[in-house]
């Protein structure tokens, strides 16, 4: 782990699934058990070149989930690594069954990739906005949750990824990301990482709401209020003593999530606290409700997931504190 | 042609495997009869030199896979590991007990001898194809065996499974469809019909043979006839009998899941070894 945050948050020239794509050529140059399976999304992800380069490891099994993800479970049964990708819903809760008994029960060793998690789903609305994928995929046993949050990130988790044994869910963002890393950073699956120090309350992000909480941060500031921000970027195993020691040094903690708010992140941390160190929460994130059509832009006032919403319940948190 | 010989050795091993998986459901009491007998004929041939695999090395790489895709057919799979020295006898008697090594539906990760964990109908297609994928990828001249039941061809990710094997010339897949007609709530015809499934695999591309699936050289004489064929995968479609060979539960509607009591065991097991005993004297 080696970390270093990045001074600007920019949005990156890069977009997070060329990075995806060259990364998992770069691993499959070296090793022939890399291998890719999709459904019907191989343009939609970017993975052409990979297909090209390697036709005989690239799977597309058109539009097939569940019977991609059995496939890819018993590829990895006879010791391969699949990289299987499709859309957040169609990856998640479309072939939940398989997810849940062909590779996690049975103990296998499945790479399941899940793009365009909430908002970004955008123009292709409600049916593929993805608010409940990391609630559902919680409830596995043992899964590993992942939401890298730009392009350096995104490199580094796919590399270990690949070398760790299991079923992991890593919710990728397909466009270009806000900067929050600089180059050569490195990362330990499970432990967040602190992007701001701060003292009267603490946002976890995870994925989009990283950037959106960063400038939340400068905003309460001028406002007079010390906000500390963590990105959690491993939603399962969770980083319980990071949130821990938030909750003691703050006594305040906001969530901040690109998904429902019941299940996710902020379900996630709750549970935390509740259990060890019970502070107030407040939980920024979508309310029991389904996604819609429309540019991210506008989903993110929509759902009430600006940073200006995150300042929102930030101060309504501590004021409440302070009036207790 | 298959010898006489050959023959006898595969109805014995069936009888054998009869006689061990109505003794593992009598002993508990309970449990999924009628689908685990009526493969047994299928697993006795498959086990008698078919496949190339080795009991002492159950996961020895160039092995042949078995998918059993209807998982519930666990007691008769047991059986027949257990009689090829994949564990001890003495293990049969824990089936469904606290803790034990073999529970109702096969699981890779507790069974020796087990290829892949199933239970939930239709995942085994999509991981046999997965593994007759995998095996080709790594250059292994190794055959993967699905078996399915034939209720369990309702579920649409048997066909899903289907298409993609055709698509990708799987050649070293084969399926057998256990079409012993009934399921747990009836007779599949009157359920959810299949109406041909052999020709259903044949329009998604795949040889289809059926045969007698009570008859072990027919058996045998379809899986050397699918190994032959190239380019395509192969389907052989079991005309069985649900709970064939066991006399409390062939023939009756419903033997899907059912109670053994220790009079219907003994009363079946007395039949069965009786005529073991008449086919090794033969």
């Amino acid at each position: 782990m080696s970390i270093v945050i990045a001074k600007e948050n920019k949005e990156e020239k890069v977009m997070m699934r060329d990075v995806y794509c060259r990364t998992l050529m770069e691993l499959a140059s070296k090793d022939k058990n890399i291998v890719v399976l999709d459904a019907d999304l191989i343009k939609s992800i970017g993975m052409a070149p990979f297909m090209k380069e390697y036709p005989d490891r690239t799977i597309d099994c058109g539009v097939q989930e569940a019977n991609m993800i059995g496939v890819a479970a018993g590829m990895s049964a006879t010791g391969k690594i699949p990289f299987a990708h499709s859309f957040a819903p169609f990856a998640t809760r479309r072939c939940y069954d398989q997810v849940f008994l062909s590779a996690a029960y049975a103990k296998l060793n499945v790479k399941i990739v899940g793009s365009d998690p909430g908002i970004t789903a955008a123009f292709n609305g409600g049916t593929h906005m993805p608010l409940e994928d990391m609630g559902i995929m919680r409830n596995i046993p043992g899964i590993t949750i992942l939401e890298p949050v730009d392009s350096v990130m995104l490199s580094d988790i796919i590399k270990q990824v690949a070398y760790k044994y299991g079923i992991f869910y890593v919710r990728l963002l397909r466009k270009n990301a806000i900067k929050i890393y600089e180059d050569g950073s490195t990362f330990e699956i499970g432990k967040a990482v602190k992007l701001r120090e701060g003292k009267d309350a603490a946002i976890i992000a995870t994925g989009i709401m990283a950037a959106e909480a960063l400038k939340a941060a400068d905003i309460l500031q001028e406002k007079g209020i010390s906000a500390r921000v963590v990105n959690m970027f491993t939603l399962k195993p969770i980083d319980k003593d990071m949130i821990i020691e938030c909750a003691r040094e703050t006594g305040a903690i906001v969530t901040a999530e690109n998904h429902s708010i019941i299940n996710g992140l902020g379900s996630a941390v709750a549970e935390v606290l509740g259990e060890n160190y019970p502070v107030l929460l407040g939980r920024v994130g979508v309310k029991d409700l389904f996604g819609e059509v429309g540019p991210e832009a506008y989903l993110k006032k929509r759902f009430e997931m600006t940073a200006e919403d995150i300042v929102k319940k930030v101060s309504a948190t501590v004021n409440y504190l302070k009036k207790e | 042609m298959i010898s006489e010989a050959k023959i006898k050795e595969f109805d014995i091993l069936a009888l054998k495997i009869r006689i061990e998986t109505i003794k593992e459901i009598g002993n508990l009491g309970f449990g999924h009869l009628g689908g685990a007998m009526s493969v047994v004929d299928t697993l006795a041939v498959l086990y008698s030199g078919v496949m190339n695999i080795d009991p002492k090395n159950p996961s020895w790489e160039d092995r042949d896979w078995l998918v059993v895709s209807k998982g519930h057919a666990g007691p008769s799979v047991y059986a027949t590991l257990a009689l090829k020295g994949y564990f001890p006898m003495e293990e049969l008697m824990t089936l469904n007990k606290p803790g034990t090594h073999l529970p109702s539906h096969c699981d890779r990760n507790l069974t020796t001898g087990i290829d892949m964990t199933t239970g939930s109908l239709g995942h085994g297609a999509s991981t046999a194809v997965g593994v007759a994928l995998g095996n080709r990828l790594s250059g292994k001249n190794s055959t993967t065996y699905l078996i399915l039941g034939d209720g369990e061809c309702q579920e649409g990710q048997v066909w899903e499974a289907a298409m993609l094997a055709a698509q990708h010339k799987l050649d070293n897949l084969i399926a057998f469809v256990d079409d012993n007609k009934q399921q747990l709530d009836g007779y599949t015809k009157d359920i959810n019909s299949l109406i041909d499934v052999g020709l259903k695999f044949e329009s998604f591309g795949w040889h289809a043979q059926r045969i007698d699936g009570s008859n072990t050289a027919q058996i045998y004489e379809a899986i050397e006839k699918a190994k032959e064929y190239s380019g395509k995968p192969s389907v052989i479609v079991l005309e069985t009998v649900k709970g064939k060979g066991c006399s409390f539960a062939e023939g009756i509607l419903d033997n899907h899941q059912m109670t053994a009591s220790r009079e219907q065991t003994e009363k079946a097991l007395e039949a069965l070894e009786k005529e073991l005993g008449r086919l090794i004297g033969a």
